[in-house]
């Protein structure tokens, strides 16, 4: 059994690395969780040593790039939490569609599950055409994924399934056009997504929102850099918008709970005062 | 004797009665937390918390990212999330793929609780069909944990702990019967 081949000391010394020669702040992500993926990537590209992998990512922008792509968790799903995206339907949407435009940041969007999955929301509401879905992530391999639309043709059993729990209608395949193993979604979905890197921990607020989703990603950070994110969609969202969180996420320990409400038992929270 | 900090408890099918005898064993004022890593496929993802505390007299609760591992409470996994521990003893969760076909994994958890607690650790692999837990249990013994495992001839589906015990790196093997009574002795705590 080998024993642990990347120690914390030497995450630390990679990850200050990675800040000053690329721009890339990992410093403030979950220790626990950043070992192990860089432990797997270590092991799966078979680095000799600690010394030889450092010196590769030093000296090889290429080789960072495959890193950021490697370490970012980009597991997502169409409608996970059936629930929560029932109640984006029965309670967030209604009040959306007195907008005359409506804008959403999936912040963190993987490879555009979830930016796929409102825009049929919208769509079913009457809402698609006045919206712009603007879907961000800092690994810019899945961001080329999701402007694609092609999802795996073996997943859509299930992403029927969590369709019709969030309380779809339709025939779900209807959405898209099945070729071998894959699938292909409508046009008329991506017609008003837009997706672009964006990085979370460096970049600033790009425009403002009356929704912003944000699943599974705050998880990740620590509890200072979460601090800091809270502060940009803060920032990002219209009074009275919407922020939405993973199901394991909370604002409550946050700088700016005391200025929102939570909907429901969803983690969807509304904010209903400006900062001071 | 050596000062422990966390127990942590893989199971999967056919763990359930002994986890559940085990928790009924654990005497208020116990000092370590306990963390369980338990396969539901799908099973009790509501009632799980509800069955656990209404067996056991110490706090029952579901782990939260970023909270601390309190003594004398009982931990359980969020279904669909890998459960850290982080050098400060806080969790993490982790979305990311599944391991083994599991999440939460017993590996990825064991691991961890490995690289941030050492040879402050007590982990325990209980009955069931994968081979999940095992090569977490190789790296805690490495790191200078405690590994106990159940006795597979009292287990109901004995492959896990079975593989455990063929790959040797095991400390203690114990019958079903005995194990809360052991994990006390062994934790420094009075006997009940």
């Amino acid at each position: 059994m080998e024993s642990s081949p990347i120690q914390y000391e030497e995450l630390e010394i990679l990850l200050n690395d990675l800040f000053n020669l690329y721009g890339y702040d990992f410093t403030e992500y979950s220790k626990a969780s950043m070992q192990r993926r860089v432990q797997r990537l270590f092991l799966v590209d078979k680095f000799p040593s600690f010394a030889e992998f450092r010196h590769r990512l030093q000296h090889d922008p290429q080789y960072f790039r495959r890193f950021v792509e490697e370490i970012t968790v980009n597991v997502t799903e169409m409608l996970r939490d059936p629930s929560f995206y029932r109640t984006l339907r029965t309670s967030i949407l209604p009040i959306l569609a007195t907008y005359p435009f409506i804008r959403i940041w999936h912040a963190g969007c993987s490879t555009g599950e979830e930016v796929y999955s409102v825009a049929i929301l919208l769509k079913e509401a009457g809402l698609l055409h006045k919206s712009l879905l603007y879907g961000t992530d800092i690994n810019p391999l899945v961001i080329e994924k999701a402007r694609k639309g092609i999802f795996p043709i073996s997943q859509m059993q299930k992403y029927s399934e969590n369709y019709i729990l969030s309380g779809g209608l339709k025939d779900f395949s209807s959405y898209y056009a099945a070729n071998y193993h894959l699938a292909k979604f409508d046009s008329s979905l991506m017609e008003k997504m837009i997706f672009s890197t964006h990085n979370l921990v460096s970049d600033f607020s790009f425009n403002e929102f009356q929704l912003i989703l944000c699943r599974n990603v705050l998880i990740y950070f620590e509890r200072d850099l979460q601090s800091k994110v809270f502060k940009l969609f803060d920032y990002s969202l219209e009074n009275f918008g919407y922020l939405a969180l993973g199901s394991k996420e909370s604002l409550r320990f946050s700088p700016i709970a005391d200025r929102y409400r939570q909907v429901g038992k969803e983690k969807i929270w509304r904010k209903v005062h400006e900062a001071v | 004797m050596k000062p422990f900090k966390l127990i942590v408890v893989g199971g999967s099918a056919g763990s359930l009665q002994v986890i559940l005898n085990f928790l009924a064993a654990i005497p208020s004022g116990f000092p370590l937390p306990i963390l369980i890593v338990l396969h539901r496929n799908g099973l009790f993802e509501s009632s799980l918390h509800e069955l656990f505390s209404s067996r056991t007299t110490v706090p029952v609760k579901e782990v939260e990212e970023k909270e601390m591992a309190a003594p004398g409470t009982v931990y359980i996994c969020p279904a669909d999330y890998h459960v850290l521990l982080e050098k400060d003893h806080t969790f993490s969760l982790d979305y990311s793929e599944r391991v083994n076909y599991s999440r939460p994994s017993i590996d990825v958890t064991f691991r961890s609780a490995a690289d941030s607690f050492g040879d402050g650790l007590i982990s325990l692999l209980l009955s069931g069909g994968n081979a999940d837990g095992v090569e977490g249990l190789e790296y805690i013994k490495a790191k200078g944990g405690v590994v106990v495992v159940q006795d597979p001839v009292t287990a109901d589906v004995p492959f896990m702990p079975q593989q455990a015990v063929l790959k040797g790196n095991v400390d203690y093997i114990v019958p079903a019967v005995e194990i809360p009574a052991f994990i006390l002795g062994l934790s420094g705590f009075p006997r009940p």
